[in-house]
């Protein structure tokens, strides 16, 4: 316990920190949050005037707009499932002891460390076009039709190159929660007539669970913004069927013009964030008690 | 039931062997102890015959039933680990019920022996509490209790009080060997502690580097040591050995005399020597004594012994109670 003394010192010290902090978040959000009340168009410099909640109103009603919540939640969930679930068996893959398993576990981080854009279109490119992807080669091998998987499946195939790159971080996290179990915890439920399916329920699971909640937080900050990936497979189409509100806000501001729509857009995606940290700060304090 | 017998048991964990070979039995309702210095083995005799680990070649027999090559929860084997594995998500109920609830009993059957193993254990109150909310002596208890609700052929104990302090130990050692008085089962119990073996054993195993080097009650390898290796082992304090023209004199190459068998006079005796540190315990005074041209050798006082460092002190071994040992180490009389 610090002394009253230096409890005054620290706040003092750190005082520059926090307000360079508050207002480095607080000065942006009040502007967005001024432009979002303006009808701002690019095309129409110098023409600005107060809007009231117009934004808001053209925003939320727009039809896109549900699309993209939708989307949001489809690309959310979808790599989340994916990534944890993997996740939960490579890690428990990774923990039996084989042959070069130092270099494996080094190698399975890999994808995390390619730029979303870089491995968006290695995808695109290399392994999902309906001509040249690897894909599409195998289909033909063994006779199949095809799958044009930017045409057929848009959201699904934006859902599987974002598992892909965090698929590795889901993975590396539960390894360690993994080697942190006492093994004999283990052999205890071993003797105790456990299999190794109620093992893995009973005893790995639990003992995961910190872990995983963690892994969910982390990713979903981080998926509720994913942006490159779309922007270079698919543009947010065909039509709307990839449009998350990340894209819906870009495509406001810079392909319409429209700062004072994308403003309100930057908001509303703020709030939704907000609602989702709720549940997941709630989840979690659940979990850490 | 739980008569355990071990044929030529060999373990070797590529090319080191823990274990050359060992054969040894366990009569039903046996305390047996483990005892011996850390990395001889003892522990992994023990997972030996858990099943946790795999025997290199040999049998282990439970009840005369080939037991080498079955899973750990098929032997009717409960363990009590050094680290209690307490599962900490689960409440000291659940913990209590786990084997239970994995052989599939019913929720009646398993609420009354849980509730019936927490009455013998003192855990009644506490059944709804994590075990992280308990103190290192309840966390041994609900470990044993874990045990206890599977009524195993034997109970097999890894160093199971190591991790508490020395009072809370004492308090310990006295309910085991009370549980296996009220129980009448086989109990293995492993330990570096020669006075838990002492204190607690029917029968002492003491291995040495995977060997077993004597077996016998306490009383006989205190009494009858086979080797200087048993001979230093048993016995708090450890027993004096004197080698060269004095053990010559009895003609053996090492003699060994244990504390309390030396008595002490101030006037005149067979070795004379200088007290160096006194230790009071209350009960007993070890006195630390540099005896002229043997070296230190300890001897047990009386507790209220007025000897004080640098004075000088004659010790006169009882004859009839010194070891002797040949140049191999080997006892003989």
């Amino acid at each position: 316990m610090a002394t009253l003394q230096t409890r005054a010192s620290a706040r003092l010290m750190m005082t520059p920190a926090v307000v360079l902090l508050l207002l480095w978040m607080a000065v942006p959000l009040a502007m967005t949050l001024y432009f979002s009340m303006l009808r701002y168009n690019l095309l129409m410099p110098g023409m600005e005037e107060w809007a009231g909640f117009l934004n808001y109103r053209f925003f939320l009603t727009d039809p896109a707009f549900f699309a993209g919540l939708l989307n949001t939640l489809l690309l959310v969930g979808g790599v989340l499932a994916i990534s944890v679930g993997g996740g939960i068996l490579m890690a428990l893959l990774l923990d039996q002891p084989f042959f070069g398993q130092g270099l494996v576990r080094l190698m399975v981080i890999a994808p995390f460390f390619v730029m979303p854009t870089v491995s968006a279109l290695v995808w695109k490119n290399m392994l999902m076009h309906p001509v040249n992807g690897l894909f599409a080669w195998l289909a033909r091998t063994f006779g199949l039709q095809p799958v044009d998987w930017f045409g057929q499946a848009p959201l699904f195939s934006i859902v599987m190159i974002v598992s892909w790159q965090w698929l590795p971080f889901a993975t590396l996290i539960l390894l360690t929660a993994l080697q942190s179990l006492d093994s004999e915890q283990k052999e205890a439920a071993e003797m105790d007539g456990a299999g190794a399916l109620s093992r893995f329920i009973y005893i790995v699971l639990p003992h995961m669970a910190r872990a995983i909640t963690v892994v969910v937080l982390i990713e979903t900050i981080f998926l509720l913004s994913v942006f490159a990936e779309i922007l270079v497979t698919t543009n947010g189409g065909p039509g709307v069927q990839t449009t998350t509100v990340t894209y819906l806000v870009y495509v406001q501001a810079l392909l319409q013009f429209d700062v004072g729509g994308a403003s309100a857009g930057g908001i509303v995606a703020v709030v939704l964030a907000n609602i989702v940290a709720i549940f997941l700060v709630r989840l979690i304090g659940k979990n850490l008690d | 039931m739980g008569e355990i017998r071990l044929e030529k048991v060999h373990k070797a964990f590529g090319t080191t062997v823990v274990i050359p070979e060992i054969d040894l039995e366990i009569a039903d309702n046996e305390f047996v102890v483990f005892v011996g210095p850390s990395g001889c083995g003892k522990s992994t005799l023990l997972r030996l015959i858990a099943g946790l680990e795999d025997t290199t070649s040999g049998r282990i027999l439970i009840d005369g039933e080939d037991m080498t090559a079955r899973a750990p929860a098929k032997r009717g084997l409960s363990m009590v680990f050094q680290s209690y594995a307490l599962y900490p998500h689960m409440s000291v109920y659940n913990n209590i019920a786990f084997p239970l609830k994995m052989a599939g009993a019913d929720k009646s059957v398993i609420e009354e022996k849980v509730r019936n193993a927490a009455r013998i254990l003192n855990l009644t109150d506490y059944l709804d509490r994590r075990p992280g909310q308990l103190s290192g002596g309840q966390r041994q208890r609900v470990a044993i209790g874990r045990a206890i609700v599977r009524e195993p052929k034997a109970f097999l104990f890894d160093e199971p009080l190591s991790n508490l302090d020395a009072a809370l130990r004492g308090a310990m050692r006295l309910e085991i060997s009370e549980l296996h008085h009220q129980l009448h089962t086989t109990m293995i119990y492993v330990t570096h502690d020669q006075i838990e073996a002492m204190t607690m054993a029917d029968k002492i195993v003491v291995l040495n580097a995977g060997r077993i080097e004597q077996v016998g009650s306490p009383l006989e390898l205190y009494r009858s040591p086979r080797n200087l290796f048993v001979a230093g082992f048993i016995g708090s304090p450890r027993m004096n050995f004197v080698q060269g023209p004095e053990a010559e004199k009895l003609g053996a190459a090492t003699i060994g005399v244990r504390p309390e068998h030396l008595e002490l006079s101030t006037g005149d005796g067979y070795w004379k020597g200088k007290v160096g540190v006194a230790e009071h315990l209350g009960s007993d005074t070890f006195l630390h004594v540099d005896v002229d041209g043997l070296g230190q050798v300890t001897a047990r006082a009386d507790g209220e012994i007025g000897l004080r460092h640098g004075e000088t002190v004659f010790l006169t071994p009882i004859r009839e109670r010194v070891h002797r040992f040949d140049d191999k180490g080997e006892a003989f009389s």
